[in-house]
């Protein structure tokens, strides 16, 4: 990493309101955050506390109610279906279910033509169009003869959240949005897809984002932690600083309830 | 697809509907090939002619004849004549005039039709005996003339000179024709309607254009409720508070209700089949609507859907890939529906004298209501419209039941 951090993307009083009246909610309130490239940032929070909406909002696919994301230092314009298009070329995610992540009615080619397609491949002779397949599906240990002509229900949990991954190999993006990437899948397979992910990250040099609910992982992987509580970030900084010394109450709680093997499980609730 | 196919055949349900339907749909298809007769064609001078097989008498005439000496030939003529009921009439009225009833035997035919003959008055009147009474007991008196006499009847031709009849045959009460050998012979399966038509040919036709009606009714409703379901589920923001409003403000109005005051302004000449079609679908959609756009809403958030825009698809082939697939055994359950409630509203409207103008094309909606127009329903003629509900009831029977067997194949709820 360079001294000089760049940065990717960061917000400033970026709000969502979903309804309005007496049935406003408040999901995502007056957020700030710088993310630099390079990094690996995680944002905490339990569920309801507005994560996903951020994650969504910083993809471009809900608009913000209020406040600004600056993409590269500049503020971000995703006005027309091409300036998206061009902006999904450098963010892209990982969706927490990989069950519903995909069309069921695509076989697993389709989903993977769509990336080297997206990344303007879309000439290119088929022969070169397989092998490029194939490199991603080699990448995360899964062989593309096997995967052609199937559907992705045929697969694994592990096995889609994997093609879910070969997917980013294929279209290199700048940041990745990984929303609760392991949640759905068993705890050998989330070594594994961590693994890959950081692979792929040393590999293509790119930005990935965690939202997640475990602080263990957050721990484990990330550089820089924001701990979200209500639709507001109450704490951020280094990894370190904000897991082994937090501040806040709500960390101290997250970190209580991380489950324990050798201590009996606090159940009350706060 | 071929493995959603194969479940659907399995389905016991869908399979009798199916073939119902497809029963119905072939009669429609190759009976007009069969039997090209034009389907309004005025055959009959008179109305309501019964079911049965019609040779022509003339050629009857002048075809070989064949003697057969069969036992029950006499008795069956009688009884063709003088039922049991008339028998129990003749006894009322000799009694009536005074005759002591162990002297009357209703079973002995000759002794009974001697006693009447002797007694019957056509100018007596017989206290307490309404007029219609009387006019039957008229009818029943010619009706005996002759009923015992065993001799043949003689064939005579009148001379064009003198103007007398000269004969020129004769037939015998054990003469038979071969029906196949009579050039004019027509099996009227279903009779004749009240105009003459032959009803069966009549409804093959009517059933075709109303399983039309029924389809262009469907389609138009389901392609305006998916097209509107679509755009407001998926757009969402104000789009959907108009399209909403709209379809909120059709609910409110009985559609039956809409679908008589627009039939009504076309007026009679401009309603023809397709019209009506049309109009039926521009009246039904309401429903589709409202089912498609809840469904589009709970689909637009999911995350193939999401996938599929950071690929950099269009709104058109993310609803057309990610979307319509997801509803499309909805749109067809909903379809079935359509067509078979577009067949039950032609008929609703027709009986309402508002369906098609009658002269060109038979619907199963207009020959109920020229059936109940002549009263044939009074009168029990029950060729003329039992067949035509029962058609009906057998194709919303089969699409319905094709629906229900659809909906327990795609609703893992019903699945067992």
């Amino acid at each position: 990493m360079s001294d000089e951090k760049k940065l990717c993307l960061s917000g400033k009083g970026v709000t969502k309101v979903f309804g309005v009246g007496r049935r406003k909610t408040v999901a995502v309130d007056h957020v700030d955050f710088n993310f630099y490239e390079g990094e690996i940032i995680s944002i905490v929070g339990e569920s309801g506390s507005g994560k996903t909406t951020l994650a969504k909002m910083l993809l471009g696919l809900i608009n913000e109610t209020e406040g600004d994301i600056y993409f590269q230092g500049e503020k971000r314009d995703i006005g027309s279906h091409r300036k998206k298009k061009k902006y999904w070329k450098s963010i892209q995610a990982i969706f927490q279910d990989p069950f519903s992540a995909y069309n069921t009615f695509n076989k697993i080619d389709t989903v993977l033509l769509d990336c080297i397609r997206m990344r303007g491949g879309g000439r290119l002779p088929h022969e070169q169009k397989v092998a490029m397949m194939t490199e991603a599906c080699s990448f995360v240990n899964l062989k593309f003869a096997e995967l052609t002509n199937k559907y992705p229900f045929e697969l694994s949990g592990g096995q889609q959240q994997r093609l879910m991954i070969a997917r980013i190999f294929l279209l290199k993006p700048k940041i990745l949005l990984a929303d609760e990437p392991t949640s759905m899948i068993d705890a050998c397979s989330r070594a594994t897809i961590l693994d890959m992910l950081m692979q792929l990250r040393d590999e293509i040099g790119m930005t990935p984002i965690f939202i997640t609910h475990d602080i263990g992982l957050a721990y484990y992987v990330s550089d820089s932690v924001y701990i979200m509580e209500h639709g507001r970030f109450v704490e951020s900084g280094s990894a370190d600083e904000v897991i082994l010394r937090p501040k806040e109450p709500y960390t101290k709680r997250l970190l209580n309830d991380v489950p324990k093997i050798y201590e009996e499980w606090d159940l009350s609730t706060v | 697809m071929k493995h959603t196919l194969r479940q659907v055949f399995q389905s016991g349900k869908f399979l009798i509907g199916f073939s119902i339907f497809s029963f119905i749909l072939l009669v429609v298809i190759i009976y007009p090939r069969v039997i090209t007769d034009p389907p309004l064609q005025i055959i009959g001078q008179g109305t309501f002619f019964p079911p049965g097989l019609y040779v022509n008498v003339y050629d009857s005439l002048n075809t070989p004849y064949y003697t057969l000496n069969l036992p029950n030939a006499t008795r069956n003529r009688i009884a063709s004549k003088l039922s049991d009921e008339d028998r129990q009439a003749i006894k009322e009225w000799l009694t009536a005039v005074g005759i002591s009833e162990d002297q009357i035997d209703v079973e002995n035919t000759a002794q009974l039709l001697e006693q009447w003959a002797n007694n019957y008055d056509p100018t007596l009147r017989v206290p307490g005996m309404t007029n219609a009474r009387r006019n039957y007991f008229i009818r029943l008196n010619s009706s005996l003339s002759r009923l015992l006499a065993t001799e043949g009847v003689s064939i005579a031709v009148r001379n064009e000179e003198t103007g007398e009849l000269e004969e020129i045959g004769a037939v015998t009460q054990t003469d038979y024709v071969n029906a196949s050998q009579v050039p004019n012979v027509r099996l009227l399966l279903l009779g004749t309607d009240n105009f003459g038509r032959d009803v069966l040919t009549e409804l093959v036709v009517a059933t075709r254009v109303s399983l039309l009606i029924g389809i262009v009714a469907g389609l138009v409703a389901t392609s305006i409720g998916l097209a509107l379901g679509l755009l407001s589920g998926y757009v969402g923001g104000v789009v959907d508070d108009v399209i909403t409003f709209i379809t909120n403000l059709f609910i409110v109005i009985p559609s039956f209700v809409l679908l008589i005051l627009i039939s009504f302004s076309i007026g009679q000449n401009q309603r023809g089949p397709i019209t009506i079609a049309v109009v039926i679908g521009f009246t039904s959609w309401v429903w589709t609507t409202r089912a498609v756009r809840s469904q589009v809403i709970s689909l637009r958030n999911r995350d193939h859907v999401n996938l599929s825009k950071l690929s950099g698809y269009s709104i058109v082939h993310i609803i057309l890939k990610d979307i319509l697939p997801y509803i499309a055994s909805y749109v067809v359950m909903a379809l079935i529906l359509q067509i078979s409630s577009g067949i039950i509203a032609e008929a609703g409207l027709s009986i309402l004298g508002l369906g098609p103008r009658t002269t060109e094309v038979p619907t199963l909606g207009l020959m109920l209501y020229w059936a109940m127009i002549y009263q044939a329903h009074i009168f029990g003629k029950w060729w003329a419209y039992l067949p035509v509900l029962i058609t009906i009831a057998l194709i919303t029977f089969s699409m319905n039941l094709m629906n229900t067997g659809l909906d327990h194949v795609f609703n893992p709820a019903l699945r067992d």
